[in-house]
């Protein structure tokens, strides 16, 4: 079949696309989005998070099919050219890349936490990161980076415990 | 395989009716995985997204209806005050990705006696509008809803289309046993759910029998001898409650727990959201 949909505000079209083919697998594969990356296939580990129509997913558990006319953003849509997002910015200063294949999707999922709270709680950052897994070292680096972003994002901002 | 889009309910029932072997998908956070590991090849993928209706809820008549669409996240959202058992259950589905498109509806439609919404729909009473195009709506008790591992009471030729609950009319509770905190399937869970101006007690039991189940001597144990005027909730009377709803457990041993482990741990949950339910309640008595 035949899948059209609007990829970080271009719209994009796939062909042969099989009926039950997943959105992460349509984004890697056909569209050449290697940024959502492919680990668990089954909705465990958030490195194939992407947003659809504005709401974070697990693109591996979106059939293709159910996109179709929607929205989706992916990581590679948060920079604006070579200006890089805050929350990416972030990443890069405070190390929280390591091996950086969970990074993607972490990245999105951050994203859309400071979209939504200002100054998030250290409880709200591990909350809203407890689908993303890293299997490096440990997310201290991570929540780093995610106070940093929020810092510069919402600056003045008292977080609220 | 074919890939049905359905855009009115409908033409979602004329689908099934048509090719009643078509597999729904609401959030896909049950059938993706099982089509991405090739467990599952379904013939026909009956996509339920485009159903707008299928993601509003409304009160009707004091009942709250939950549309089979309405994802985890607006249940914690919009719903936590009027269902807060359900909001509480909800709360510990996977992540938040899980709950943007997980669904009651796709629970119910799975059926693992594991599924975290079960407990607090027994646990409130909560009935499931089903519907075909032939036979029109039914409307099933969720008590008589599940009739085995991951079997429900659907016909072939039927959709889930809504859960109806009553708002809580006293405090709710819902307690799971995971091995970690987040991103969990549950190895046994317990709701309870206080009914104050009825005088009784309902409980719910997760992931500790082939289907979820009502503990339903416990319950009437609670029926002919919880006073309800009294502040001090028996403790010899709560030691009852726990070992009876241990005992309407049927686990197995499985790579999640042991039978044994189970068993006691639904003892343990039950008087826990018990209290925990009964002092909300007087705390709401005395303000």
């Amino acid at each position: 079949m035949r899948v059209t949909f609007t990829v970080n505000g271009r719209e994009e079209s796939a062909e042969g696309v099989w009926e039950g083919e997943s959105l992460l697998y349509v984004l890697r594969e056909r569209l050449g989005l290697p940024g959502s990356k492919n680990a668990c296939e089954q909705g465990e580990c958030g490195s194939c998070t992407v947003y659809l129509d504005g709401v974070p997913v697990c693109s591996c558990l979106v059939a293709a099919g159910q996109a179709e006319g929607r929205q989706v953003r992916t990581v590679e849509g948060l920079a604006e050219g070579d200006r890089l997002d805050p929350v990416q910015e972030a990443f890069v200063e405070c190390g929280a890349v390591q091996c950086g294949f969970c990074t993607p999707g972490l990245v999105v999922q951050a994203h859309d936490l400071l979209e939504r709270v200002e100054r998030p709680s250290d409880a709200e950052i591990r909350e809203a990161l407890a689908g993303n897994l890293c299997r490096c070292t440990g997310y201290e680096k991570i929540l780093d980076a995610v106070r940093l972003a929020a810092a510069r994002k919402a600056p003045g901002k008292e977080t609220v415990a | 395989m074919d890939f049905l889009r359905p855009t009115t309910w409908e033409e979602a029932l004329a689908a099934k009716a048509d090719q009643p072997e078509a597999v729904p998908i609401q959030g896909g956070t049950d059938v993706m995985v099982e089509i991405n590991f090739d467990v599952r090849r379904p013939v026909a993928l009956l996509d339920l997204n485009r159903v707008a209706e299928l993601r509003e809820w409304d009160l009707v008549d004091g009942v709250c209806r939950v549309g089979a669409g309405v994802p985890y996240t607006a249940v914690i959202e919009d719903l936590g005050g009027m269902l807060p058992g359900l909001a509480q259950a909800s709360r510990t589905v996977g992540s938040p990705q899980i709950r943007n498109r997980g669904t009651v509806g796709g629970n119910l439609g799975a059926a693992s006696p594991a599924g975290d919404s079960h407990p607090p729909l027994l646990a409130t009473d909560a009935v499931i509008e089903v519907e075909s195009r032939g036979r029109g709506v039914r409307m099933i008790p969720a008590a008589a809803f599940y009739l085995g591992v991951k079997r429900n009471a659907l016909e072939p030729d039927e959709l889930i289309k809504a859960v109806h609950v009553k708002p809580a009319s006293g405090p709710q509770y819902f307690s799971k046993v995971g091995t970690r905190n987040a991103m969990v399937i549950a190895v046994c869970s317990f709701a309870v759910a206080l009914h104050p101006e009825e005088r009784r007690v309902r409980t719910g039991i997760g992931s500790a029998a082939p289907t979820p189940r009502r503990a339903l001597e416990a319950e009437d144990l609670l029926a002919r001898e919880l006073d309800w005027d009294t502040p001090a909730l028996d403790p010899a009377l709560l030691r009852r409650f726990g070992r009876l709803c241990a005992a309407a457990a049927a686990p197995i041993d499985d790579v999640r727990g042991t039978a044994e482990y189970r068993v006691h741990a639904i003892d343990v949950m039950a008087r826990r959201t018990l209290t925990w339910a009964w002092n909300d309640y007087l705390g709401r008595r005395a303000a």
